[in-house]
C-alpha cells in the first residue's frame, strides 16, 4: 500500500524500518534525540541511536572504524559541506579500505547529507557538491528526488555493503508523494523514465527533476515531447538507459543545480559523446549553476541557478526551433 | 523597561560613567537591529538563515569596544553583534541582510559571511570554528609585521569540540601568537546541550594543558566582563598570547529564527532579567546615577531610530548587478 508522506518523513520511515530489521545498523548525528519523544530513540535506544559533538572528522572516521569492525552506521550530517571538514575520511579512508586490503574487509556506511539549500543560505550551505564524490572510486553517490526514491534509496544504501554518499535535496524536504509502506528498495544504477517522449532527452537530477517535468509540459503544449530521466544514482551511472533515449530522440538537454564543472552532467555529457556520438543530431546542451558560489541576494541567486526557463531555451537550441541564445 | 524586579547590577566598578554609557549605547543599538532583523525575517524581507546574539550583547560591546579598527575580529554564525560592535555601520549591515547591493559585502554574502575591512572585520564563517585557524594566520602576519595588533576570534560551544579548535589553539601557543579566543558558552549547540556533546564541563579545562591565560567570566556582567578583557588586551598588545576568555551567557531566542525550541524550556521572564546583560548594565548605571530613566529611554529610542534609518537605507538601496555572481569568483587586482 502506498500513501502520501513528505521526502524527509520518506527517509527517516527507510532508517526506522532498516534499523529494525538489522541490529547493526547504527545512527549517529550532531542533533539527534533533542527530545525524550523522539522515534529513533524510543524505538533504539541510547546505544544506536547517538548524538556525536560537532567533530565531523572523528564522527565520520569513527563510523568507518565501526563500519570495518561489522556495524552499519548511518551519520546524519545535516549540510553536505559539513562533510568537507572530514575530506580524508570520506575520501582517502571510507573508499580505499576495502580496496587496499585486497578486499579482506569492508565498509557499509552511509554518509547522509543535505545540499542546494538555495534559499538564502549563501555561499557555504547551498552547494550541489555530489560532483566531489563522484569521481571516487569505491564511493557510490545516489540523490533522490521523489519521496518514494527517498525511502528506497536509503534503504538500499543502508543494505549496501559500500559507503554511500546519499545526498538529499533540502528544498525537496516538505515535498509529498506517494511511498509504499513495508520494506521497499529501489536499486542503485536504475535511472527511471519519469516522462516519456520522442523529440529530445532531458536528464535531470534531485530538485532539477521536478524543473525538467514542468519544462516538458509546457514543450508538450508546443507541440514537443520530451523524455525525462532521472538517473537516481551517479554512481553507479545507468547510462544504458540515456543511451537508449539518446537513440530514440538525437536530442540531449543536461540539467544539473551542481556548477559546470563540477556537475554530474559534465561526466553524463562526456559517456554520450563517447558511446552514443552517431545518434546524436545536435550538439548536447548542459543547463547548470554558473561556475560561482551562490550568493546570498536573492535575484542574484536565482540568477546563478538553471530553471524551467533556462530548461526551455536549451531545449529550443538543441532542437533549432528557436533563435540560439547565449 | 518597567519591570517587577530589578535585574543584578553590573560589577562596574571597573567602569566610569562614560563607558558604561558607550557600552549600553552599543547594546541597545545590538539588541534593536536584531529585534528589527527578527521582524524583518517572519515576513521574508530578509531571507536565508539567521541567527540573533540577544543575551550575549554584552561580550560582543564589551570586547569589540575596547579593540581599534586595525585590530582583527573574526566572528561565525551568530555575528551581528560582532560587526556592530566593531564599528560596522548599522545601514551597511542591514542592507546586506537584505541583499542589497550597498551591503558590506555588496549583498553576496549575508548574514553569516560579515566582513568589513574598514573596521577590522575580516570575517565571519558559517563552518562551525572554521575561523580559528583563519585567526591564527592573522595573528602570525600581525606579528611578522611587527605591529602590536591584535586578533579576536570568536566561536561557541560548540566549537570547542572541533578538530579545527584543539589544532589551532596547539598552533596558537607553539608559536606564541597574540591572540584572544573568545569562547561565548551558551551551553546549546543548535538543539543538543553541552552535555551531550562533551564532559569537559568549562573550556578553560579543555585548554588546561597549555599553560596560557584562560579565564570564564560571567559575560552577562559586562562591567566584571571588561575589566577582565582589558587586561587581557593588555597581555596581547604588548605581544602575549594566545589568551583564552571563556564568556558564559544565555541565547534568548532559538539558534536561529523559525526555530521552536522543542528541545528546552522557555526561560521564565524573571529567570531572564537577571540574566539579560543589558538590563543588567542599565539597572546599574541608573544606581549609579550615570544615567536615569528618562536618559535609559533615550539611548532605547536613538536606537530604534537609527535601525529605521539603516531600514530606509537598505531598501532604498539596488540589488547587485547580477554579473558580479560571475565577475567576483577571482581576485584579478593585486
Ligand atoms: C562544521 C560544522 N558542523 C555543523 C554545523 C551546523 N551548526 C551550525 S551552528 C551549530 C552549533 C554551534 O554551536 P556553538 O558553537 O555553541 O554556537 P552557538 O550557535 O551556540 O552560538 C552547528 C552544529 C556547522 N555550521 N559547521
Ligand atoms: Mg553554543
Amino acid at each position: 500500500m502506498a500513501r502520501e508522506i513528505p521526502y524527509i518523513a520518506a527517509i527517516n520511515e527507510a532508517i526506522h524500518q532498516e534499523m529494525a530489521r538489522d541490529e547493526s545498523v547504527l545512527y549517529f548525528g550532531q542533533n539527534l534525540a533533542t527530545t525524550e519523544n523522539d522515534e529513533f530513540l524510543k524505538a533504539f535506544g541510547s546505544d544506536r541511536v547517538r548524538v556525536t559533538p560537532i567533530s565531523e572528522t572523528a564522527e565520520i572516521g569513527m563510523a568507518v572504524g565501526a563500519a570495518i569492525a561489522g556495524m552499519r552506521p548511518v551519520v546524519e550530517l545535516y549540510m553536505a559541506e559539513f562533510m568537507l571538514v572530514a575530506m580524508d575520511q570520506v575520501v582517502n579512508e571510507a573508499p580505499r579500505f576495502r580496496y587496499m586490503s585486497g578486499g579482506r574487509v569492508k565498509v557499509p556506511l552511509v554518509l547522509k547529507a543535505g545540499y542546494g539549500f538555495t534559499a538564502g543560505w549563501a555561499g557555504q550551505h547551498t552547494g550541489s557538491i555530489y560532483g566531489m564524490f563522484m569521481g571516487i572510486p569505491g564511493l557510490k553517490v545516489a540523490l533522490p528526488a521523489t519521496a518514494a526514491d527517498a525511502k528506497g534509496l536509503m534503504a538500499t544504501a543502508i543494505r549496501d555493503e559500500n559507503p554511500v554518499c546519499y545526498f538529499h535535496h533540502y528544498l525537496l524536504t516538505l515535498e509529498p508523494g506517494e511511498v509504499p509502506e513495508g520494506e521497499y528498495l529501489v536499486p542503485f544504477g536504475q535511472a527511471s523514465v519519469r516522462r516519456s517522449g520522442g523529440d529530445v532527452t532531458i536528464v535531470a537530477t534531485g530538485w532539477m527533476v521536478g524543473k525538467a517535468l514542468a519544462a516538458a509540459e509546457s514543450l508538450a503544449a508546443e507541440g514537443i515531447e520530451a523524455e525525462v530521466i532521472d538517473p537516481r544514482t551517479l554512481v553507479p551511472l545507468d547510462i544504458d538507459t540515456i543511451l537508449s533515449s539518446v537513440e530514440k530522440t538525437g536530442h540531449v538537454v543536461l540539467v544539473d543545480q551542481a556548477t559546470r564543472h563540477a556537475s554530474a552532467s559534465a561526466l553524463i555529457a562526456a559517456e554520450i559523446a563517447d558511446h552514443g556520438f552517431s545518434a546524436l543530431k545536435a550538439p548536447i546542451k548542459q543547463v547548470t549553476a554558473l561556475d560561482a558560489s551562490v550568493p546570498y541576494s536573492e535575484p542574484m541567486e536565482a540568477y546563478v541557478l538553471p530553471d524551467e526557463a533556462k530548461i526551455l531555451c536549451a531545449v529550443h537550441q538543441v532542437l533549432g526551433t528557436a533563435p540560439v541564445a547565449a | 523597561m518597567g519591570t517587577p524586579t530589578p535585574p543584578p547590577a553590573s560589577t562596574s566598578a571597573e567602569l566610569d560613567g562614560e563607558t558604561a554609557l558607550g557600552l549600553l549605547r552599543t547594546m541597545w543599538r545590538i539588541r534593536c537591529f536584531e529585534e528589527r532583523v527578527a521582524q524583518l525575517k517572519r515576513t521574508l524581507q530578509v531571507h536565508g538563515l539567521i541567527h540573533l546574539s540577544i543575551g550575549g550583547e554584552g561580550v560582543a560591546a564589551a570586547i569589540c569596544g575596547q579593540l581599534r579598527d586595525d585590530d582583527t575580529v573574526y566572528s561565525g554564525h551568530r555575528a551581528h553583534g560582532h560587526a556592530i560592535a566593531k564599528g560596522a555601520p548599522l545601514d551597511r549591515v542591514m542592507a546586506e541582510l537584505m541583499g542589497r547591493s550597498d551591503g558590506l559585502c555588496r549583498g553576496l554574502g549575508g548574514s553569516m559571511h560579515l566582513v568589513d575591512r574598514a573596521h577590522g572585520l575580516l570575517g565571519a564563517t558559517g563552518v562551525v570554528a572554521g575561523n580559528i585557524p583563519l585567526a591564527v594566520g592573522n595573528a602570525l602576519a600581525a606579528r611578522l609585521r611587527g605591529s602590536d595588533q591584535v586578533t579576536v576570534v570568536f566561536f561557541g560551544d560548540g566549537a570547542v569540540q572541533t578538530g579545527y579548535f584543539s589544532e589551532s589553539v596547539n598552533l596558537a601557543a607553539l608559536w606564541e601568537l597574540p591572540l584572544i579566543l573568545v569562547c561565548e558558552n551558551n551551553g546549546f549547540a543548535e538543539f543538543t546541550p553541552r552535555s551531550a556533546h562533551t564532559t569537559v564541563e568549562r573550556v578553560c579545562d579543555a585548554v588546561a594543558p597549555y599553560r596560557f591565560p584562560c579565564q570564564s567570566v560571567d559575560g552577562t556582567d559586562v562591567g566584571a566582563l571588561f575589566a577582565v578583557f582589558a587586561a587581557d588586551l593588555d597581555l596581547a598588545r604588548r605581544g602575549r598570547g594566545p589568551l583564552l576568555l571563556e564568556c558564559m551567557t544565555h541565547r534568548r531566542r532559538g539558534h536561529y529564527e523559525g526555530d521552536q525550541e522543542a528541545y528546552r524550556d522557555a526561560l521564565a521572564d524573571a529567570e531572564w532579567q537577571r540574566r539579560d546583560p543589558l538590563a543588567r548594565l542599565q539597572a546599574d548605571a541608573i544606581a549609579q546615577r550615570w544615567l536615569d530613566e528618562a536618559g535609559a529611554g533615550a539611548l532605547e529610542q536613538g536606537a530604534r531610530a537609527e535601525v529605521e534609518q539603516a531600514v530606509s537605507f537598505a531598501r532604498a538601496s539596488p540589488f547587485p548587478a547580477l554579473e558580479l555572481a560571475g565577475e567576483l569568483v577571482y581576485a584579478s587586482e593585486r
